[in-house]
C-alpha cells in the first residue's frame, strides 16, 4: 500500500467521523434500496433463463406490486405477514447489537406460540381484557426463557450461541410435536398433532373484518409498532441498551469498563427471545387460532435476513420487515396472476440478502448512487 | 335502497355478460405443502383441472402452499371473483376452507379428503373409500412377501392417511386368516391407532430413512403413505434392487409418474382425485353445483389398484384370481374391509 493510499484511507476515516449522517444514510438507505433493485433485475434474468416470456415477467412484477400494496386486501396481507417478521427481527437485531448471533428465533417462536395457545384455551373463562394480554405476555415469557438457556450456556460455559440455538431449534420442533399430542393440548377428536383452538376472547382482534371478512389484519400490528419504539428506546436511550451495544462493539472494553458480561449476554438473549416469543404469540393469537407442527413456518430464519437488511436498527428492521411482508403477499399474487413459481420469490429474497451482505458489490454495481470516496471535497 | 343498487348492478352485469363474449370458466387450486409436482397427491388433483382445461376449455390457476400458515392466505388471494370454483387439496386445509366458505357464501369450493358435518352449502367435499383399494394391496403384498414382514408408514396421523394403513393391515389380516399364515405388518396398529409417521408431507430424506428402518427390520415391501415422501423410499429401493425391497405407491400410479424408478413399484393404490375434480368442474359448469359429498370407491372407480406393470409376470395367476374375487366381494359388501 502506497503512502498515497494510506493517506486516502486515513482522510476517508476522518471524513466519515466528521460526516456520519451521509455515511449512515448511504449504508442504511441507499445500499438496501439498490440491493432490492439489483435483486429484482437478477430475478427477471432468472425468469428469462428459465424461459419465461418477457411479457409474463412484466406481468409478474406488476402482480408483485398489486399483491403487496395495490389494494386494501393487499396491504392487509403485507402487514399481516410483516408483523411476526418485524417482531422476531427486532429480537435478532438486538442480539446482533450485543454481539450475539442468535439463530434460535424459530424455536423461540414455537415456544412462545405454544405458551400463548395453552394460555388461551386453559383460561378461556377469563374476560378478553385480562386473557388476551396474559397470553401475549406468556408467549413473550416462554420465548425469553427458551432463549436464555442458550444465553446461560454461553455465559457459564462459553458454548457458542450459534450452535446451541440451532440445537435448541431442533429440540423445539420435537417438543412441539410431543406437546401437541398431549391429551390436554390436542384437539378432541383428532389423532394428528394439532392443538385446541384459541377462544375468541384470547385472540388479537381483527381490525378490518367489519369491512370485509377476508381481511386478516389484526391488533398484532400495534404490538409490533410498540415493540419497534420500545426496542429503539431500550437500545439507544437506556443504560442497559448502552451496555448491550458496548459489549457488542468490544467485549473486552466493556468488561474493563466494569460491565458484567455474563449477565448482559443472558439479558440480551432473553430480550431477543421475548421478542421472538411475541412473534409466535402474534401468529397463533392473531392469524392461526391454533398450533400445529411447523406453525413457525420459517419466520425465525427469514427474520435473520430482516435484521441484517435492517442493519440491526429498529427502524431499519421495521422497513425490512415490511419489504419481506410485501414480497410474501405479492409473491402469492405473482403465482396467481402470472403463474410464476413461488420459489422465485425465495430466490429474489435470497438475492437481496446477498447484495445487502456485500455492500461493496452494490457500490461497484451502482457507482453513481454513492458519493465517490476519493473525490472528498469535504463539503458535506 | 341497497337492493336497488344491487338490482342495478345485476342488470349491468347481465348486460355486460350479453355484450361481451362469455368469460371462460376458471378453476383454481390451493395445494398442500407437497407442491403441485409431487408425483402423487397434489399432482393427481391438479391433473383433474388440467384434463378439464383440455377437454372443457376452462382456465386454470394454482397456488402452492409452502407452510401450513399459507393455507388461509392462499385461499384469500384466490377470492375476489376470478375463480368460479376453488379446490383445496387436503385434510389439513379443512379449517381454512371452512372459514373461507363461511365468509364467502357465494363462492363455490371443493375440498379433497375432508367432509363437513353438517355439510356446508357451498362446499362439495371429495372423499375416498381408500381402504377398499388398500385392502387389495395388503392382500397382494401378503401374497408376494418373501420375508413375511411388511412395512407401512404415514405422513401425519390424519384419517385420509390412516385409511390407507387400515385397509392395508386388514388386507394382510384377511390373507393370514385365509391361508393360516403369520405375516406381520410393521408401522401401523389399526386397533391402537398408533404407528410410524414422518409428521410431514415433504421430506424425501425421511422417506428414505423410514424405509431403511423398516427394511432393516425385515420388511421387503413397504407402503409409504405420505405423498412425495414416498419418492425417498423408492430411491432406496432403487439402490437396493426390487428383489430386496418393493414399494407400493399411493394416490397416483407411481409407475407412470415416477418412471425412472418404475421398476420398484409393485403396484399403486390409486385415488382418482383427477376424476372427482373433473366431475366437480363439470357439475359446476352445468350450474348443478351444490354442497355435499362425493365418495370415490372401488365400485365407481374412484379408488383402485394400479396395474402391476413390470411385476405382471411375477404375481402368480392364483393370487391374481383371488384378488379379483376379493374385489367382487368388497363391491358387493360380502367382504368387510374394516377388519373382521
Amino acid at each position: 500500500m502506497s503512502m498515497q493510499d494510506t493517506l486516502d484511507t486515513a482522510s476517508r476515516k476522518l471524513l466519515e467521523r466528521a460526516a456520519p449522517g451521509r455515511v449512515d444514510f448511504e449504508n442504511l438507505v441507499v445500499v438496501p434500496l439498490f440491493a432490492v433493485v439489483a435483486a429484482l433485475i437478477l430475478g427477471a434474468l432468472t425468469m428469462l433463463a428459465t424461459s419465461v416470456e418477457p411479457a409474463t415477467i412484466g406481468r409478474s412484477y406488476l402482480a408483485l406490486l398489486q399483491g403487496s400494496v395495490g389494494s386494501l386486501a393487499a396491504i392487509s396481507e403485507t402487514l399481516t405477514a410483516a408483523a411476526p417478521l418485524i417482531l422476531a427481527g427486532l429480537g435478532l437485531a438486538l442480539g446482533f447489537r450485543a454481539g450475539l448471533f442468535n439463530i434460535g428465533a424459530e424455536g423461540q417462536i414455537l415456544m412462545g406460540g405454544m405458551a400463548a395457545v395453552i394460555c388461551g384455551f386453559s383460561f378461556s373463562h377469563l374476560p378478553f381484557a385480562v386473557l388476551m394480554p396474559l397470553c401475549v405476555i406468556s408467549g413473550g415469557a416462554a420465548g425469553a426463557f427458551y432463549a436464555s438457556i442458550a444465553g446461560w450456556l454461553r455465559a457459564a460455559t462459553g458454548a457458542h450461541e450459534v450452535i446451541t440455538t440451532i440445537m435448541l431449534n431442533m429440540i423445539s420442533y420435537r417438543l412441539v410435536d410431543y406437546m401437541l399430542r398431549l391429551p390436554w393440548v390436542q384437539r378432541p377428536g383428532r389423532a394428528d398433532p394439532i392443538s385446541q383452538s384459541v377462544p375468541p376472547n384470547a385472540e388479537l382482534p381483527a381490525l378490518l373484518q367489519w369491512l370485509d371478512p377476508n381481511l386478516r389484519l389484526h391488533a398484532g400490528i400495534f404490538l409490533t409498532l410498540l415493540a419497534v419504539v420500545v426496542v429503539y428506546w431500550l437500545l439507544f436511550r437506556t443504560k442497559l441498551g448502552f451496555e448491550f451495544r458496548a459489549s457488542g462493539a468490544s467485549p473486552e472494553a466493556a468488561r474493563y469498563a466494569g460491565m458484567r458480561a455474563s449477565l448482559i449476554i443472558v439479558l440480551a438473549m432473553a430480550t431477543a427471545g421475548m421478542l421472538a416469543g411475541l412473534a409466535g404469540a402474534n401468529q397463533v393469537l392473531g392469524v392461526l387460532g391454533r398450533a400445529s407442527p411447523g406453525f413457525s413456518a420459517g419466520i425465525g430464519f427469514d427474520a435473520i435476513a430482516v435484521a441484517l437488511l435492517g442493519r440491526s436498527h429498529p427502524v431499519g428492521v421495521l422497513f425490512a420487515g415490511l419489504l419481506f411482508g410485501a414480497l410474501e403477499a405479492g409473491g402469492r399474487q405473482m403465482q396467481v396472476d402470472a403463474g410464476v413459481s413461488i420459489d422465485l420469490i425465495g430466490i429474489i429474497q435470497a438475492l437481496i440478502i446477498v447484495f445487502i451482505a456485500a455492500p461493496l458489490l452494490v457500490r461497484a454495481l451502482f457507482p453513481w448512487g454513492f458519493r465517490r470516496p476519493d473525490s472528498g471535497d469535504g463539503r458535506s | 335502497m341497497i337492493s336497488d343498487y344491487r338490482r342495478a348492478a345485476l342488470a349491468l352485469a347481465v348486460g355486460l355478460g350479453l355484450a361481451l363474449p362469455a368469460h371462460a370458466f376458471t378453476a383454481c387450486q390451493v395445494t398442500d405443502v407437497g407442491g403441485i409436482d409431487d408425483n402423487s397427491f397434489n399432482q393427481t388433483a391438479w391433473q383433474g383441472v388440467l384434463d378439464a382445461q383440455d377437454q372443457l376449455g376452462i382456465d386454470a390457476r394454482f397456488l402452492e402452499s409452502q407452510a401450513e400458515t399459507d393455507y388461509e392466505a392462499n385461499i384469500n388471494s384466490l377470492l375476489g371473483g376470478d375463480c368460479d370454483v376453488i379446490f383445496t387439496i387436503g385434510f389439513l386445509l379443512g379449517d381454512a376452507t371452512q372459514a373461507a366458505a363461511e365468509a364467502n357464501p357465494d363462492q363455490m369450493f371443493s375440498i379433497v379428503d375432508f367432509a363437513y358435518d353438517p355439510p356446508l352449502p357451498n362446499v362439495l367435499a371429495q372423499v375416498y373409500a381408500t381402504d377398499e383399494a388398500a385392502f387389495l394391496a395388503g392382500y397382494l403384498a401378503a401374497g408376494m412377501t418373501e420375508t413375511g414382514v411388511l412395512g407401512v408408514f404415514g405422513g401425519i396421523n390424519i384419517p385420509p392417511v390412516t385409511i390407507f394403513m387400515d385397509g392395508f393391515a386388514y388386507g394382510v389380516a384377511h390373507y393370514n386368516a385365509q391361508k393360516g399364515t403369520d405375516i406381520t405388518v410393521l408401522g401401523w396398529d389399526p386397533e391402537t391407532r398408533e404407528g410410524l409417521f414422518t409428521n410431514n408431507f415433504d421430506s424425501l430424506d425421511d422417506g428414505r430413512a423410514f424405509a431403511q428402518n423398516l427394511y432393516d427390520e425385515g420388511a421387503d415391501i413397504v407402503l409409504p403413505v405420505a405423498g412425495p415422501v414416498g419418492l425417498g423410499s423408492a430411491a432406496l429401493a432403487n439402490e437396493l434392487g426390487a428383489e430386496e425391497l418393493m414399494i407400493i405407491g399411493v394416490d397416483a400410479d407411481l409407475y407412470q409418474t415416477d418412471p425412472e424408478r418404475g421398476h420398484v413399484y409393485l403396484t399403486s393404490i390409486v385415488k382418482r382425485m383427477d376424476r372427482t375434480v373433473f366431475e366437480v368442474i363439470e357439475t359446476a359448469m352445468d350450474g348443478a353445483f351444490e354442497g355435499g359429498v362425493i365418495v370415490g370407491s372401488l365400485e365407481n372407480g374412484g379408488v383402485d389398484l394400479a396395474p402391476f406393470h413390470d411385476f405382471a409376470g411375477a404375481v402368480p395367476q392364483e393370487l391374481q384370481d383371488e384378488l379379483a374375487q376379493i374385489r367382487a366381494g368388497i363391491t358387493d359388501g360380502s367382504i368387510p374391509v374394516g377388519g373382521e
